[in-house]
């Protein structure tokens, strides 16, 4: 029998044509196109409850609304309403509005301030901050302000197991936890508790979570709810260094990635896609207790995104390429700039100008630094 | 069952009915007698602890979190322990027209509690529930399986003596 | 005298068990059905019936019906939705506890329309009395030879389930039923794929109100041609109402669609009229979840026709100045009634019975409640109805079930129509908490 390749199915999102297979959602389709041309990653519905390792998930959050404005060549009616992107599967013909429909925007500006509305807004001392979805889609899509003037649900933190602690107070049930313990674990001893905004994520009555692949809801996180215990407080997650690493593990397949304060491995993650999404799920041997160099085989800097906290200051400038587009982009943009200001040109001058800033705004004197 | 003596247990009667329950659904899938199991063990010891929500666990063979989600989900399962009779009052907007909140706050007063609250003697715990689809007949208590309608303060008194003998 | 197609046998003593139903013309319909038609044709019935679904959503049941996909090998169910939960809404608790026969009837027709073998009742649990009778109907039929093995020798088999629920509003949307049916919290699936190709254990399955079913028998034995006769325009057949709150005979009245609200409200055989001494203030015409309808709205139209108890009639006007038939929940208020007091409490209801899935309803219904909180209170300000406004409209149309639309609908058309009453409780904080106290500014305007 020789094997037939399904056909492919062409659609159209914010105005440019992509071909995938058949069963595609929106959002792969999108994704699709930015794996292609890092340069349209901005067009991505964002996830914040969808995760595609987890099959099932998705649907909850509705970050990724779209409107699809013509449901298919053959019946090219519009869908009455915004359709989230994560489970909505392409058809031919398909007409998909994401950052060139103002509604879509406007309802994505509204679902941040829904899941903010009860968010601590505790980024400074949360362990996430930097690499949390929640951070980085306020960023993008929120208000500067809120409208809420209501009292926020709180819950006390607690201990699940001697790895994870769960602060439920962050949490904006994405379901995604439940779901690694039901496909990843072996026995699932959490869940969703109550309902409506009284929703919790919890074992119900005290309970460790404790198998070998728990520590896998870290990771899934999007939020700073469920943090590894070994690291909490350690470092901001922009100090941190992470390089790409392996052993030879029994129970997973031992590819993590490694995160460094100078010689010190301070934490092991799995590791992550662009999307922010696992690769391989590890153990918790791997994650929890090879915190050495020597338990590990190096492969070098983990691949992060330019744009990512994370890679500030860390690499030098020829690791990660620029992308292309941006430098060919920059050529044709470039225009001299008619800046009919006096200025000065003098290094001291400018050099005493700018102490004399920043000692205004730090109240310490950089001079006296820079004698040392 | 093990042999292993168990202080949660269904009375003989009412194993058998679960059985006749977890009889009704195809095979494989029990899990759907969980809500109606959960009512018959409400029945049995008047709450729902976590032992014995265990044990519906270990007779569905489910996991113990699959019940517990189940049972904080829904409102009629007492998740603590409650009166000897539990009045729900019905809040919802039809019965309150109809002079739902003066009877309500009337009962309050009566028994001395608040809602979610039991009388010191155990007698009575009151709770707020949503529309129990009696709006035509409002103001209206559940009391157990029985539903009292179209209540007065004088009728309240009545239902309160009758349940005090 | 208007045609009654489920009550008509209602008030016969002893009607609730096999024997007296049975002498009342009862169980003809599955004899007629199973012995001389096929299931298609009971299906095609349904269809020429032009029956709309009774739970709220008004979709046409045959239409329905005809969507159930049929793969060879897997069984197929039928679900009847009696978690009847609707503030407002009362008439199947009515049907059931009344003449429960009628609904096992109209299971067994219906089950055999599309091929189903086990059939549940899905009954919301605080109706436990309720699914006692209806244990015990469905033991006198199947004593009869009208359930089990082998129907009246044809070979048909049929289990009916009575299952019941454990308290929750969102388990009336049909997959959160299904969800709850097996074993599970009620939390609505996203759709597709609809109940229809994948619902109960991931078959095939249709899920239908009690009444909608109920009305089954009656269309067997007269033919859908005589039950689309009555009633008005594709609004078929009759529609029990279940009407409440400011009126002299509160009850479960059934009707002929197309009966005009005026009568409905102030004859004698229906609602008998406002309370005496008092008077016509506001209306919710199909259950909580429908928009308000201020007085003047009511009995006409927007354009000056009468306005008439039907699908199209009640639905004239669009959000702007008309409602919807909805599950028939028909709440009428007098002038005794606050607005903003009922609205806040509409909207702790929906607070409390999101299932907290998605995140919109989660958190909007939560943040509404406590915003008409305080304006009923006496600490809103007059942005606070803005953003109600606003909050409602992200809601709305944004939520995996209809969930977020019921909780944003009734807030939305009670600003709309009684915006003054709002700001009356903003601007004059100490006049609107006293105990009792009711705008009347705009009633006299």
């Amino acid at each position: 029998m020789e094997e037939v390749k399904p056909q492919l199915i062409k659609i159209t999102f914010d105005g440019i044509e992509v071909e995938v297979e058949p069963g595609t959602t929106i959002m792969q389709a999108a994704r699709k196109i930015a794996e292609a041309d890092e340069s349209q990653g901005h067009l991505v519905p964002p996830a914040m409850c969808y995760y595609k390792p987890l099959p099932t998930s998705g649907g909850k959050c509705r970050a990724c609304l779209v409107r699809v404005a013509a449901g298919s060549a053959k019946d090219p009616r519009p869908m009455p309403k915004l359709v989230p992107s994560c489970i909505t599967q392409v058809q031919e013909g398909m007409i998909v509005e994401n950052t060139t429909n103002p509604a879509v925007l406007d309802t994505r500006k509204s679902i941040v301030e829904f899941l903010l509305i009860n968010h601590p807004l505790d980024c400074p001392v949360c362990d996430q901050a930097g690499e949390c979805h929640l951070q980085d889609f306020s960023f993008e899509h929120g208000s500067v302000k809120t409208r809420y003037e209501e009292d926020r649900r709180t819950f006390d933190k607690i201990d699940i197991g001697p790895f994870v602690q769960l602060h439920m107070t962050r949490c904006i049930l994405c379901y995604r936890c439940v779901y690694t313990a039901d496909q990843i674990t072996d026995k699932r001893v959490h869940g969703v508790m109550n309902r409506g905004d009284a929703s919790e994520i919890s074992t119900y009555i005290e309970k460790a979570i404790d198998n070998d692949f728990s520590g896998n809801v870290i990771d899934v996180c999007p939020v700073g709810a469920l943090t590894d215990k070994t690291y909490r407080f350690k470092s901001r997650v922009w100090f941190s260094k992470p390089e790409d690493a392996h052993c030879d593990c029994d129970k997973c397949s031992g590819k993590v990635t490694l995160w460094y304060r100078g010689d010190e491995v301070i934490r092991v993650t799995a590791r992550k896609n662009m999307w922010g999404e696992v690769n391989e799920f590890i153990c918790n041997k791997c994650r929890f207790e090879r915190k050495k160099t020597s338990d590990w085989v190096i492969e070098g800097p983990t691949k992060v995104k330019r744009s990512s906290v994370i890679s500030a200051n860390k690499y030098s400038k020829n690791l990660i390429a620029k992308p292309e587009f941006s430098l060919k982009l920059a050529a044709t943009q470039f225009k001299p700039i008619g800046d009919e200001r006096e200025y000065t040109t003098d290094i001291e001058t400018v050099r005493h100008q700018s102490i004399e800033n920043n000692d205004k705004a730090n109240h310490r004197s950089l001079l006296t630094d820079n004698r040392n | 069952m093990t042999e292993t003596p168990n202080p949660v247990a269904f009375t003989a009667e009412r194993l058998a009915k679960v059985k006749e329950v977890i009889a009704r659904y195809p095979e494989g899938r029990q899990k759907s007698a969980l809500l109606p199991v959960l009512h018959i063990a409400q029945e049995q010891w008047g709450w729902v602890s976590s032992e014995v929500m265990d044990y519906v666990a270990e007779i569905l063979s489910i996991e113990p979190v699959e019940v517990y989600e189940v049972a904080s989900f829904y409102t009629m399962y007492h998740l603590d322990p409650v009166g000897k009779h539990v009045i729900e009052y019905c809040r919802t907007g039809p019965c309150c027209l109809m002079g739902g909140e003066e009877i309500y706050d009337y009962l309050k007063q009566k028994l001395g509690i608040q809602a979610g609250q039991t009388t010191a003697d155990g007698l009575f715990t009151i709770k707020e529930v949503e529309c129990l689809a009696a709006c035509g007949w409002g103001p209206v208590f559940q009391i157990r399986e029985q539903f009292y309608m179209n209540l007065t303060r004088q009728r309240v008194d009545e239902i309160i003596e009758e349940l005090s003998k | 005298m208007a045609t009654k197609i489920l009550t008509e046998h209602i008030n016969v003593p002893g009607i609730e068990t096999f024997e007296v139903y049975r002498k009342q013309g009862g169980y003809t319909a599955v004899e007629k059905a199973i012995k001389t038609m096929s299931s298609e044709e009971v299906v095609e019935e349904a269809k020429k019936s032009g029956i709309r679904g009774r739970g709220g959503a008004g979709f046409p049941m045959g239409m329905k019906w005809g969507f159930l996909a049929k793969p060879e090998g897997v069984p197929r169910y039928l679900v009847c939705n009696a978690d009847e939960s609707e503030p407002g809404t009362f008439k199947d608790h009515h049907l059931m506890k009344s003449i429960p026969h009628l609904l096992i009837e109209g299971m067994i027709v219906s089950s055999y329309a599309l091929g189903a073998n086990k059939s549940f009742i899905y009954v919301r649990g605080e109706l436990m009395y309720v699914i006692r009778i209806l244990e015990k109907a469905i033991e006198e039929a199947k004593a009869n030879g009208f359930l089990g093995k082998n129907i009246l020798g044809s070979g048909y088999d049929l289990e009916l389930v009575v299952q019941s629920g454990g308290g929750a509003y969102i388990c009336g949307e049909e997959t959160a039923l299904l969800e709850s049916l097996e074993g599970k919290r009620g939390n609505p699936r996203n759709k597709p794929p609809f109940p229809a190709v994948k619902g109960l254990y991931q078959s095939p399955t249709v899920v239908n109100n009690v009444e909608s079913i109920a009305n089954m028998p009656w269309v067997i034995n007269h033919g859908g041609d005589a039950y689309a006769a009555i009633g008005i325009g594709r609004s078929t057949g009759t529609k029990l109402i279940s009407a409440s709150g400011h009126i002299q005979k509160p009850g479960v009245y059934e009707i002929e669609l197309g009966l005009s609200v005026d009568e409905f409200l102030n004859s004698d055989e229906y609602c008998g009229g406002i309370r005496k001494g008092h008077y016509l203030k506001a209306l919710v015409a199909g259950g909580s979840s429908v928009p308000i309808l201020p007085a003047h709205l009511i009995t006409k139209t927007a354009a000056g026709e009468d306005r008439l108890m039907s699908y199209e009639s009640l639905s004239d006007g669009g959000f702007a100045t008309g409602t919807m038939m909805g599950s028939g929940g028909f709440i009428v208020f007098d002038e005794t009634a606050c607005i903003v007091r009922n609205t806040w409490n509409f909207s702790r209801f929906y607070h409390h019975e999101s299932c907290g899935q998605c995140s919109p309803c989660r958190e909007g219904t939560g943040w509404m409640e406590k915003v008409l909180h305080r304006i009923e209170h006496g600490h809103g300000s007059l942005h606070d109805i803005d953003l109600l406004v606003d909050v409602a409209k992200k809601i709305e149309g944004n939520t995996i079930c209809p969930l977020g639309d019921a909780a944003a609908w009734p807030i939305a058309s009670a600003i709309r129509h009684f915006r003054e009453e709002f700001e009356w409780h903003i601007n004059s904080p100490k006049e609107a908490t006293q105990p009792g106290a009711v705008f009347m500014g705009a009633v006299l305007a």
